[in-house]
């Protein structure tokens, strides 16, 4: 065809597309005005009036025909076919709206449950920094790390601060380098002062990562010289826009950071949430700063304070192994200028043995990743079954309702559909409905999403993840759809397009013997529902379980009914604090619902940990080390197994004393008793060597985490610490509610201590929020557990139904001839129950074979537990009995004479 | 009457094409009009001259108009279009073409 002519006929066939309503009716009145101009002339020739009409309608051939071929001929191409598919498509839906509701919402749970899960794994997992470039970034660090030497703060401790100033004014690899920490700022003045996420900066950060500043300037390397003090901070875009409603007064302007006045420089762009997966920061200071001012978690001069990130980009040809070659070789020029003073010679001899290396760091640190990794996928892997279940189920309904359409297939392919286009309408009418239940399932996504983020988010661990959809998971569910259309849309329409056109004649099928291998497709169908939702169901009683055995756990010490209270003394000082430690508890102890408070370095189960190696005796060790007041077992109810616990007399002057653990008179003392031997630990920067009498024993209780194993712990006296301290949250046990309790010591202390500010947090709450991931894994595996196990029933019972109704004949020749009701029930039910019963056994065999992945997040049982695997078999039998129950009463109700009648 | 020959395929289109360039027609009046011309020789079946019709006008060479006829009806008239009169002569041609070169094989003379 020429270009010109082509052109030409675009109109038209769009015209003929968009008005193709009105052509059929134009078609319709063309024919028939032909028909009346054929009569008419017959009738001039003479023939009688019926008899003409006639003769013009034979002569015609069928009008239907010759409609559809003029139709044909104005075919525009598949797009027309195609929207009068779906057109028609609707209207079938609409005409069953049950099974369209249950489909529609199936699809969406299934394809909406994936793409949640998804959308999270990818902003954990595969998402890269949200800077320019962010392949080209390495990190910095001590190979293997530094062995947990000193006081490491923060999720990825790698460098203390003067070993980074050696390393940025010495290094030659690397074209830009720069280091980072995360710290928590109060901001604001006095009673209004709030906790932000507060980043520490060295000048070259923004630089060399390349970010530009939304509004203002960013901090660069003249902001963070020696001796800069309070001066210049930037503010996040969320604070920008939270705190200073987004207004540009606010650059220029000063704000209080712990305590000193910065002035704001710039807004670092919306993109940016820090360098933290699944944190974000508000407000950014340099480094310099800290010289300044006082933080919690870093400090500037410490040689034994590890709490910086460093990472820059690698000079032009430069590699990793290149970079890391040169690294190692600087490495003792750079440890030696900053050894910390006050270990021992064995730990500075490690440390000078410290070799730092180059890492890839493109896809942003993240102690979220590690924790969260293992969790999501299985997650993932949940949900894809339940999809699978799902797309089974429609599957099902699907042949089922196509079964019940079979004459009008027939009668579609007697009037002349080929039968590649009933293939095709039925597909478009499976298409509606991915299509309706993606769009559903995709909104579903983004709430389910956020509020899994809600669950795994805690009060001072608020998880905030990038859930914009991007290409990868709208791929992602696209894929899903596509999969689900061609599993449960093409099979069905296969099957229907087969249908006999004689079949349109007879009047119904009489199937005696309903062919067996008609059912088959549909029976593998129920039976792999049955093996998944039994995997499905397995799991989640594995995880609820787990769940409930890390709540009932007993960690040694009685936590509940004991408050926390973090008091912030810093503005009280310059004061010695063994004795405002003293008064402090004094003044809570008089409260007369307070029944203990103490004192303690170690919060118990928050996941941080103190080590100190010692002699005893000849034996070296290492052991945890906690400094607690008096009335510390009592408070926690940790019974002292023999000896004696602090007294106030342990002062001070008085000789040194300490409290061990069983576990560390089992690995240290063997026989004999610890009671009367000396401990002497080793000297580390600020904590000269001390010695202790071992002067009790108390019970095992566990330390950092439910999970690992109770380690060997000391306990010394809170007043008898070696240096200036030691400060700690403090502990209250008290049987009065919460509320009360805090508002009376709120009150007494803010009475007596007006400027030391307090925050108040049960101590129960704070251990359960640490159960974050398990207490995720039990509420999602078990929600879709049931849901795998409904969707399955529902898919067993539809099946059953579909199978009895089928074979109505065949029974109602068994009632016929003498079944009774309960042989007809058992019948029925005894086939489901050998589905169901071959269903479980694949299903148990593929849930033991896979559950070793499960096996690191379970806690008391293993994933193969068999009371479990019991517990679910029976489950779903009893589920699938009753299911199957219906079906067989209805069967077993069958009147014979109506079923034979049945035409 | 003899039976009407089958129409080779594909010269319907043109004769079609060709009775509609002498003047704008309602289907019905074409296929009377073949009838006519031909001697009865050719003759279009209704099956599927309303077919051909169609797909003419989806190729841009003919052009319907609804119309109110003689007798106070309303007609589909169906005219050629300047595309379609392109089409025709070149139809046309190739017919020429096609039937000198048949006309030639069975002049052929015993040798």
């Amino acid at each position: 065809m020429r270009p010109e002519h082509w052109l030409y006929t675009i109109p038209l066939r769009l015209r003929s597309l968009f008005r193709w309503v009105q052509a059929d009716q134009e078609l319709d009145d063309e024919l028939r005005d032909h028909l009346e101009r054929k009569t008419e002339e017959y009738v001039a020739k003479g023939m009688a009036p019926e008899k003409a009409r006639r003769r013009a309608r034979l002569d015609l051939g069928g009008v239907e025909k010759v409609k559809e071929e003029c139709r044909d001929a104005r075919r525009v191409n598949w797009i027309e076919d195609f929207l009068q598919d779906l057109y028609f498509g609707l209207r079938i839906l609409r005409k069953y709206p049950g099974f369209t509701v249950v489909a529609v919402l199936t699809l969406a749970l299934g394809i909406g449950a994936n793409t949640a899960i998804f959308q999270l794994l990818d902003s954990v997992r595969l998402r890269g920094m949200p800077v320019p470039n962010p392949q080209g970034l390495v990190e910095v660090r001590v190979a293997n790390g530094n062995g947990g030497m000193g006081i490491n703060v923060g999720d990825n401790p790698q460098m203390t601060n003067p070993l980074w100033e050696q390393l940025r004014d010495h290094q030659t690899a690397l074209s830009g380098i720069f280091a980072w920490g995360t710290d928590t700022f109060s901001l604001g003045n006095g009673a209004n002062a709030r906790n932000v996420h507060g980043l520490w900066v060295s000048g070259g950060l923004f630089p060399v990562l390349g970010i530009a500043p939304a509004y203002g300037r960013l901090l660069g390397y003249q902001d963070d010289q020696h001796g800069c003090g309070a001066s210049v901070a930037v503010i996040s875009y969320g604070l920008w826009q939270g705190e200073f409603g987004g207004l540009d007064s606010a650059i220029g302007s000063s704000v209080t950071v712990q305590d000193h006045s910065f002035q704001i420089v710039g807004v670092t762009p919306p993109g940016f949430w820090g360098l933290e997966v699944g944190r974000t920061f508000d407000v950014a200071l340099p480094i310099c700063s800290l010289e300044t001012i006082q933080s919690v978690n870093a400090s500037f001069h410490r040689r034994d304070v590890w709490w910086l990130t460093v990472m820059g980009r690698l000079k032009g040809g430069w590699t990793l192994d290149r970079a890391s070659a040169y690294l190692s070789g600087i490495s003792r020029g750079l440890l030696d200028a900053t050894v910390p003073v006050g270990y021992q010679s064995s730990t500075l001899e490690k440390y000078l043995n410290f070799r730092m290396a180059a890492y890839p760091a493109g896809n942003g640190m993240s102690g979220l990743r590690q924790r969260f990794d293992t969790p999501l996928s299985i997650l993932l892997c949940i949900t894809g079954l339940v999809l699978l279940i799902a797309c089974a189920n429609l599957a099902n309904l699907m042949l089922a309702r196509a079964n019940a359409r079979q004459r009008e297939m027939a009668t579609r392919l007697a009037l002349g559909a080929s039968r590649g286009r009933l293939i095709q309408q039925l597909l478009s009418e499976s298409l509606l409905l991915i299509l309706s239940g993606t769009v559903l399932g995709v909104a579903l996504a983004r709430w389910l999403a956020q509020s899994i983020l809600r669950l795994v988010s805690t009060e001072g661990n608020v998880v905030q993840l990038d859930l914009s959809l991007d290409w990868r998971v709208l791929a992602f569910t696209a894929a899903g759809a596509t999969l689900t259309c061609v599993l449960f849309g093409l099979v069905p329409a296969f099957r229907s397009s087969q249908a006999d056109p004689g079949d349109a004649v007879k009047v119904a099928g009489r199937g005696l013997t309903a062919g067996r291998d008609r059912f088959s497709f549909q029976r593998f169908l129920v039976l792999s529902q049955v093996a998944i939702s039994l995997i499905l169901v397995t799991s989640a009683l594995l995880f609820v379980r787990s769940f409930r055995n890390l709540m009932a756990f007993n960690p040694g010490f009685r936590e509940q009914d004991i408050l926390l209270v973090q008091a912030d003394f810093r503005r009280l000082l310059p004061r010695p604090l063994k004795p405002l430690q003293r008064d402090l508890l004094d003044e809570i102890r008089v409260v007369p619902q307070v029944a203990s408070a103490a004192m303690s370095t170690h919060v118990p189960l928050d996941g941080s940990s103190w080590t100190l190696g010692f002699n005893l005796d000849d034996v070296r060790g290492s052991s945890k080390f906690t400094w607690v007041s008096t009335q510390y077992l009592e408070t926690m109810q940790i019974p002292v197994l023999s000896g004696r616990d602090f007294t106030d007399r342990d002062t001070e002057s008085s000789p040194r004393v300490a409290l061990v653990n069983q576990t560390f008179v089992r690995d240290y003392c063997g026989e004999r008793n610890p009671i009367g031997r000396t401990i002497t630990t080793a000297a580390e920067p600020h904590y000269p060597a001390a010695s202790y009498e071992i002067v009790g024993v108390v019970r095992d209780t566990k330390y950092a985490a439910l999970r690992e194993p109770i380690p060997p712990q000391v306990f010394g006296a809170a007043q008898q610490y070696p240096t200036e301290g030691p400060w700690g949250p403090i502990f209250i046990r008290s049987s009065a509610p919460m509320p009360t309790i805090i508002a009376t010591v709120k009150d007494r202390l803010g009475r007596t201590y007006p400027a030391m500010k307090l925050e108040f947090q049960v101590f129960q709450t704070q251990i359960r929020e640490r159960l974050v991931i398990e207490r995720l894994m039990a509420a999602l595996s078990g929600f879709f557990g049931v849901l795998a196990g409904g969707l399955a029933i529902i898919g067993l019972y539809g099946v059953m139904s579909y199978i009895v109704t089928q074979r109505r004949n065949e029974i109602g020749i068994r009632v016929a001839l003498g079944a009774k009701r309960g042989q007809i029930i058992s019948m029925v039910m005894l086939e489901a129950g050998a589905l169901v019963l071959i269903g479980a056994v694949i299903g148990a065999s593929l849930s033991l074979a896979a559950g070793r992945g499960a096996e690191s997040l379970l806690f008391g049982l293993s994933s193969s537990d068999p009371l479990t695997l019991t517990l679910a078999i029976v489950l779903l039998a009893a589920c699938g009995a009753v299911a199957s129950f219906l079906p067989a009463h209805r069967a077993s109700n069958t009147d014979p004479m109506v079923a034979l009648r049945y035409e | 009457m003899s039976k009407p020959s089958d129409l080779v395929q594909g010269t319907l289109d043109m004769l079609l094409l060709k009775i509609l360039a002498l003047e704008p027609k309602n289907g019905f009046a074409v296929s009377q009009r073949l009838k006519q011309v031909s001697g009865d020789v050719l003759q279009v079946s209704d099956g599927s001259l309303y077919p051909a019709l169609h797909k003419l006008e989806q190729e841009g060479w003919i052009t319907a108009e609804w119309k109110t006829s003689e007798n106070g009806r309303r007609a589909k008239y169906y005219s050629l279009t300047r595309l379609g009169r392109r089409q025709l002569e070149r139809e046309a041609d190739n017919w020429g073409r096609l039937s000198s070169a048949i006309s030639r094989v069975i002049k052929l003379k015993q040798a």
